[in-house]
Formats: C-alpha cells, structure tokens, sequence
C-alpha cells in the first residue's frame, strides 16, 4: 500500500466518523448532567431532513445547519419538557422520541426523497468535532460551569441543596445533546452521502449512545471509541477489496463487542462504576426531595 | 319437499348475496417492503410495480404497503398483519421473508402469498424473481471495455445465491472481453445504509478501481463515482439524473406487468402457486439508456445486440466452459447452465479472488 492510498483510507475514516463523534459527544453532555436521552437516532433523523430540506428551499448551506440545529432544539426541547417537568421515565421517553423523530423525518422529507444537491465538503465539520472535543473537555474539567454541570449529573440533591437550578442546567445539557445530534444529522444527509433517504442514519445514533458507555463518560475517550469503530469498519472493507480472506461478519459486529467488553469491566468493579457513571443518571429531580 | 325447497331457497339467496359483494368489493393487495419506497431503487421499483397493477386494474383492487420490514420476526408480525385485515394477495418483496411468508401462509389458507427471489412455495405460496444477472451480463462487457484501470469495485450486500449470481455473470462476461480485468469485492451486509455504501465505494476507489458495481439499494455508490470522477452503473432504477457523468447504464426491475397479471388471476379466481423467473425477453429485466457521453457509440451498439440475443436466446450468460475456483469445470463446453444451478449458486467462478462470506 503506497502513501497516497493509506491517505485516501485516513480520509474515508474521518468522513465516516464524524457523525459518531457529534452524536455521542452531545449525548455525553446530556447524561453528564443526569440525563440519559435514548432518542438520539430520532433527533438526528430530523436533523438531516430539516437541513436538507432547508438546503433545496433555501439553497443555502448556513440556513441548512442552523435550521437543522433549531430543529434538534425543538426535539430535545420535547424531551426535555417531559423528562424534566412532567418528569416521565426517561428510557420510555427517549425510546419515543426515536419513534416519533423516524416517523416526522419520513414525513417531512416525503417530496424531497431522490432530490439531487450539491454535497458540501466535510473537511470543515471533520475539524470541527476535534474542536468540539477539545472545547468538551476543557469545559467539564477546567471550568466552574463544567463541575456545576458534573455535580447535577451526580447529585442532583446536593447540587439542589447549594443553590443551583437543576432543572435549567439539565435543560440546557439537552438542548446542547439534542442541537449536536441534529449536526450529526444535518451532517450526514449534506455532507457525508449527500440525499436523503428515511431512515438514513442507519442505527448510528444507537452506535453513539454505545460509544458513551464506551467512553465511560469522558469525551477525549468518545474521540477513542468513534475510530475504533470507523476505523475497524473501513479497514474490514480495505482487507475485503484486497481480497483477504477474513469473516466479514465478525468485523461488523467487533466494534459491538467491544463496548460490551467496556460495560463488563467497568461493571466489574463497583468503585469503578461509580467513579464513571454519573450517579443521577435517569433518576427524576423534583425540588420537594 | 317444501322443507327442502325452502333451504334451498335460503342458501341461494345467500349465496347469490355472497357473490354480488365478492364483486362489489375491491380484493386487497397487500406489499411488505423491505426499505422506503423512496430509496430509487430495490424498494421503489416494486412501488412503481404496485402503482402500475393498481392503474391497470382499477377498481377491482386496492393495495396496501408496510414499508422498512426488517428480515427478522418482525416481518412476521407485518404479514400478518395484512393477512388478518382482509388481504386476499400479499407480496413479500425480499429474500429474507422466505420462512415468514411461508409461517403466515400456513395460517392463512385463503390468502395468496407471492414471494419475491425465493425457492420455497407451498400451495398458497408462489415465489417470483426476475433474471438480473442478464443485466450484469451487458453491464460486465461495458465494464470490460471501459475500465482502464482494469479495476472494477463490486459493492455486495448478502452472501445469497442472487448477489453471488451477478457477480459471476458480470466477471464471465468482463474477463471475456478483458483478460487482465480485476474484481475488487466488498460485502457490506446491509442492503440499505447510504453512509456505508459510500463508503464502500470510497474505498474501492482508492484501491484503484475506475467503475463502482452495486448490489445494495441507495444511489449513493453512483454519487460517490460521480464526486471522485470514476464511473458506475445504477442499481434497480435508472440512476442517471444523481451522477450524470458517472452513470453508464442502469439494470431496471420492471415489476408492474407481472403484479398486474397476477392480481387480476385472484380477482378472477384462477390464481394457482407457482414458480416465475422471467428476464429480458418478458420484459421483467429492462437496461437503462445508455450513456453516450462515456460510452464509444460502437459499444453502445454491442450492448444492444447483447440485449437481443439474450431475448432471443442465442448469448445466455452462462454458458459452459465454466470453471470454479478450484479450477473444477461446473459447466461443459456446449452446454448453459440450469435453472437449479444458477438458483442456488454459492461459488465464484474461476478468477475471482477472495472468498465468500459464510
């Protein structure tokens, strides 16, 4: 393999990849603060449609993404508002909001299916999700905000108890995780296979919810577990051009593996659960308790 | 004898009621796809399929769709569904509905079921498929012919004896007319994931190959030659509009005639089960037009005279001496290869590298 086709397979990791980080890195912000938001495929189903249907109105690029972030605002915001003011059970709650997301694209985008654009490229957002990592990180361990935002996440009680507005915090953790998940979205139906198509993320807003459980909630490590998966699903492809004689099947189903490996370890060991693990996640907060 | 007369009078005026509302009322027809009916492909042309049967037939039957059926005991759950709602046709429009169709049919006696590229029928059961490997015939000579890199990328989906069938069909007819040609194969096991079908495409590219040959169901291979300036051939329907100068040609799937024909069996009553494999001389395989931009007028014309004699039967696309991997011959010189071998062909034939996946 020379040095210009190695590069061609780095390029095709990086493009394929992205979307996992923006996901995963907004659900990762959203069960940092006690929340876990299982409608992640939903949020970036209606994320691709709006900006792809914002892109053939509109023709432009800048109204695409921000249309599509307001529409991830506007899912997450609906989670939000029955999680944490009707405080309904968050698992059934996201599950929802993956079904309704998968139906309100289909909907949506019903006129605009095998409409032909111009994709974007996807150099610039490929950045981007290094950035937004880094920016993650930095937030959650350098800043005051960011330890506010990790004590709701693991006592929700005493965060309460110091002063803070759990429900706003928790509120905003959302929407962040929601407006990320519907740049993955918009990401991947302008950039990354430029159409769009129901159901076109293919099951990879349940990779990213993996991938956080991967990462054991730290985002330098969701950077980690996003290329391994891409990585060991397009090496599988470049060992199949070649012609080697591998199981395919049991590259496909690796990656899965290892996130159930991660869960068993970290599962193993109650200290280790607890050190990664927010401690309120799923758990409802009302002010009387 | 009044007695008599009288029950007989009652079960013809029933029966005569019966009837009048046999015709009065539409039959249903009911179809189980396996991804949206938008994917302008695989999906879509069994949609277009179902448009023209009901336009054909008009009021005497109204169809139904459950779209996105996964190949799992979900499609169970979907058939039935139709089945117990009144359908009196059900068409199961992939592979991987064979045992789900056949689980439902066992329970629904009355309700015809068609399955789509099976080989399991049973008495209310008929399967149905259309002969596609003589479309990756003509597309293997064009790319024999035009690859220059003498690289071409096969982007497959399932390890079943129909993707298997066409990459044999396209390679034999590819290293008939190009000896040094290359097969480059990727199985994605998936029929319907855009990103990874790009992928897929991508990195064939960058391997070197200068056409893209597809067996999954979104056009987005064919976008993906058109972006890196290397051509392809569309999948299902006519592709050319989403990579006009990449797209060579197109195999269509020409469902419509042949839904119409057998809707109209069970509105008339003659339905029987039975086993249908039509291709380019019924008209169920049809090639989109050929590109005349990338391809060399005299090419087109080979293409075309290809196309005739597979409808007249004089090329069949495989015809002996046919080799496996081992080097064994699997078909004599002189001979074609049958029915029953092409249905379940699992092998590569000779020159194909790699393994198929188990």
């Amino acid at each position: 393999m020379n040095l210009e086709s190695l590069i061609g397979v780095i390029q095709i990791v990086l493009i394929a990849t992205t979307p996992l980080v923006f996901a995963s890195i907004g659900e990762l912000v959203t069960e940092k603060s006690g929340v876990l938001n299982l409608g992640v495929e939903g949020m970036m189903l209606v994320g691709a449609v709006t900006a792809f249907v914002t892109l053939v109105i509109t023709g432009s690029y800048f109204l695409a993404f921000i249309f599509s972030i307001l529409s991830g605002i506007f899912m997450s915001g609906l989670f939000a508002f029955l999680v944490l003011i009707l405080m309904s059970n968050q698992v059934a709650t996201g599950l929802a909001l993956t079904i309704f997301g998968i139906g309100l694209s289909s909907m949506i985008g019903k006129e605009y299916i095998g409409t032909p654009i111009d994709g974007l490229t996807p150099w610039y957002f490929v950045i981007f999700s290094f950035i937004i990592i880094f920016l993650i990180s930095y937030f959650f361990y350098k800043t005051k905000h960011g330890l506010i935002l990790r004590a709701v996440g693991e006592s929700h009680t005493s965060a309460h108890a110091l002063g803070y507005n759990v429900i706003k915090i928790r509120l905003y953790s959302i929407l962040f995780g929601g407006s990320m998940c519907a740049l993955a979205g918009s990401y991947m139906s302008i950039c990354y296979a430029p159409m769009w198509q129901e159901g076109m993320t293919a099951g990879r807003g349940w990779i990213a919810l993996a991938l956080v459980v991967f990462s054991t909630w730290k985002p330098s490590r969701i950077l980690l577990g996003a290329y391994i998966f891409g990585g060991v699903t397009i090496l599988q492809m470049n060992l199949q051009a070649f012609g080697l004689r591998l199981p395919a099947q049991f590259f496909n189903m690796a990656p899965y593996i290892a996130t159930m490996l991660v869960l068993v370890i970290i599962s193993s060991n109650k200290l280790r659960i607890k050190l990664s693990a927010p401690a309120s996640l799923t758990i409802p907060f009302h002010k009387g308790n | 004898m009044i007695k008599i007369f009288k029950y007989l009078f009652v079960i013809s005026t029933f029966s005569i009621f019966a009837f009048s509302n046999a015709i009065a009322d539409p039959k249903k027809v009911g179809f189980i796809y396996i991804g949206p009916p938008g994917d302008h492909g695989w999906t879509y042309m069994h949609d277009v399929g179902r448009i023209h049967a009901e336009r054909m037939l008009g009021d005497s039957i109204s169809t139904t769709y459950i779209e996105g059926v996964p190949e799992n005991a979900d499609a169970v759950r979907a058939i039935r569904k139709l089945a117990a709602s009144g359908h009196d046709l059900i068409f199961t429009t992939s592979f991987n509905y064979m045992d789900q169709t056949l689980e439902v049919a066992k329970e629904f006696p009355n309700v015809k079921f068609e399955h789509a590229t099976g080989y399991k029928r049973a008495d209310n059961v008929s399967t149905y498929s259309a002969r596609f490997y003589e479309g990756r015939t003509i597309i293997g000579h064009i790319a024999g012919k035009m690859s220059k890199t003498n690289t071409v990328g096969y982007i497959a989906s399932f390890p079943i004896p129909e993707v298997i069938r066409g990459i044999n069909a396209f390679y034999l007819a590819a290293s008939k007319v190009n000896p040094d040609i290359k097969i480059k194969i990727i199985w994605v096991f998936t029929w319907y994931d855009p990103g990874k079908e790009a992928d897929a495409a991508n990195t064939l590219i960058n391997q070197g190959a200068d056409i893209i040959v597809q067996h999954t169901d979104t056009f987005a291979p064919c976008q993906a030659a058109e972006k890196a300036g290397v051509m392809a051939f569309g999948q299902a329907s006519n592709q050319e509009e989403f990579c006009p100068n990449a797209h060579l040609t197109a195999i269509e799937d020409i469902w419509g005639p042949y839904y119409a024909e057998r809707a109209k069996a069970v509105v008339e009553g003659t339905w029987t089960s039975q086993d249908t494999w039509d291709g380019m001389a019924e008209g169920m395989v049809v090639m989109s037009p050929y590109n005349s931009k990338l391809m060399p007028a005299d090419l087109i014309q080979e293409a075309i005279n290809m196309e005739i004699a597979i409808k007249d039967g004089t090329l069949h696309p495989f015809a002996g001496p046919i080799y496996n991997q081992a080097g064994e011959l699997v078909v004599p010189e002189g001979q074609n290869a049958d029915d029953g071998m092409l249905a379940g062909m699992s092998f590569y034939v000779q020159g194909i590298d790699g393994e198929i996946p188990q």
